[in-house]
């Protein structure tokens, strides 16, 4: 359970990391709150040559509320975006979502830009990137780009990112005052990794009716989805009963998640029909 | 690689290799073994340590992530005497073999050095992210719950 030998280093600006990490010929990996990475080095699944600590890199630990939205810096840790009181009124999915992120004394050091870049599939902040349309900013050689959150993530811990890139914000869009949304997942204690979760939200136009559903999934496929078919049940309708049995038929019947130790593939389609409709009614009431 | 952090309030320095971790550190080249190390994956919490005030745990840290930091481990929470905190995990027999117990401490401590007022929903949120598999837990959150008072009044001390 010892990490393997690497070389270390912690640059002071955002250019001298992204010339380290392109001098590692894909050997080299961005170390910050370490909190995926370094279980991951004590399992030896990861066995980077070089690791670049984000540590004196400033100006990614901001948490800006705006107009056009939240943004967080790739540092945020999950302990700030708890502290901030802003965020529960502006962006309250993800203030919701967060505290479902693992335990205490990993809060106190795990990163948004982290878990983004981990990209574990039944991640929370994977999954509300992606429901809500998210745009991660991202810096390399190359110069910066942003990317939608629907084409970062490319499969089980894999997203888009170059070897020689650094994920440095996430951009949430603006929230409006009378949005509609919901939270929900499953894990057996608090805190552990969820073997489902569901993410949604929606506005209501003036009869009533959803407008513009966006419903996300975690822990059932080899990334976060979009519940696209769920969506499309629920546009143009009112929530009643019916319509939430509905949307979870359909959600239940687009999805095929994968089985392992924790759960059984037809048990987490179970569970996210139960968490969707949890979920609606929640949203509605 | 050279490391230089504050440990309990003295300036030490090691000569470590990059992966070593801040744990390994800790107890292999500074001898202060208070700290325990169980998983060694970020599971158990029996290796947790402050940060600069932050309940972390030390077996997902670099030690060389911790130059210029101040570190605090269960050996600093008390001199002679035990702690408050520690005396009463004594009186609710809130540990067995003891293996656990450091993590425990160092994290109730950051609990209610911030959060003197915590509740019980709280403390066992907090706490839920230390394993221990003698007690049951019951007289650990009892124990915590007990020493809030001494946290309100004078920080534990």
């Amino acid at each position: 359970m010892k990490p393997p030998v690497f070389e270390y280093a912690s640059p002071s600006t955002i250019a001298e990391a992204v010339s380290l990490l392109a001098s590692g010929n894909g050997n080299a990996k961005v170390i910050s709150g370490g909190q995926s990475l370094m279980p991951m080095l004590a399992f030896r699944l990861a066995s980077p040559e070089l690791l670049v600590d984000l540590k004196h890199l400033k100006n990614l630990n901001a948490i800006s509320v705006g107009d056009d939205g939240v943004r967080l810096g790739a540092k945020v840790r999950w302990c700030d975006i708890e502290a901030d009181q802003r965020l529960a009124r502006n962006h309250p999915l993800l203030a919701e979502a967060i505290k479902h992120v693992a335990h205490y004394q990993i809060r106190n050091r795990g990163t948004i830009g982290g878990s983004l870049a981990h990209a574990d599939p039944s991640a929370e902040m994977p999954g509300v990137a992606l429901t809500c349309d998210a745009q991660i900013t991202i810096v390399g050689s190359r110069g910066t780009r942003i990317e939608k959150a629907a084409d970062f993530f490319t499969g089980p811990l894999q997203t888009s990112l170059e070897p020689d890139e650094i994920l440095t914000e996430v951009h949430l869009p603006v929230w409006p005052v009378a949005r509609r949304w919901a939270f929900r997942e499953f894990a057996r204690r608090k805190g552990d990794f969820a073997m489902a979760g569901v993410a949604l939200f929606y506005d209501l136009d003036e009869k009533d009716r959803v407008v513009d559903a966006h419903i996300g999934a975690i822990g059932v496929s080899d990334c976060p989805i979009r519940l696209t078919a769920a969506e499309a049940a629920l546009n143009g309708n009112a929530i009643t009963e019916e319509a939430i049995a509905v949307a979870v038929r359909a959600a239940k019947s687009s999805i095929d998640p994968p089985s392992d130790i924790h759960a059984p593939g037809a048990y987490r389609r179970s569970l996210v029909g139960t968490l969707l409709a949890r979920s609606l009614q929640q949203s509605a009431s | 690689m050279q490391v230089e952090f504050e440990l309990n309030g003295k300036s030490v320095s090691a000569e470590v290799e990059a992966r070593t971790t801040l744990a390994d550190c800790i107890r292999d080249d500074l001898r202060q073994t208070g700290t325990h190390l169980g998983c060694e994956h970020g599971v158990c919490g029996a290796c947790t340590v402050l940060v600069n005030g932050d309940a972390v745990r030390s077996c997902l840290m670099l030690a060389v992530q911790v130059c210029g930091e101040k570190v605090v481990t269960v050996e600093g929470l008390s001199g002679d005497e035990l702690s408050p905190l520690q005396a009463s995990f004594r009186k609710h027999h809130a540990l067995q073999c003891g293996f656990c117990t450091p993590g425990f401490i160092t994290t109730a401590h950051a609990l209610l050095t911030n959060e003197p007022d915590a509740d019980e929903d709280r403390v066992r949120d907090v706490l839920s992210g230390n394993l221990c598999r003698c007690t049951g837990y019951v007289p650990i959150v009892e124990a915590v719950l007990d020493a809030r008072s001494h946290y309100a009044r004078r920080g534990g001390k």
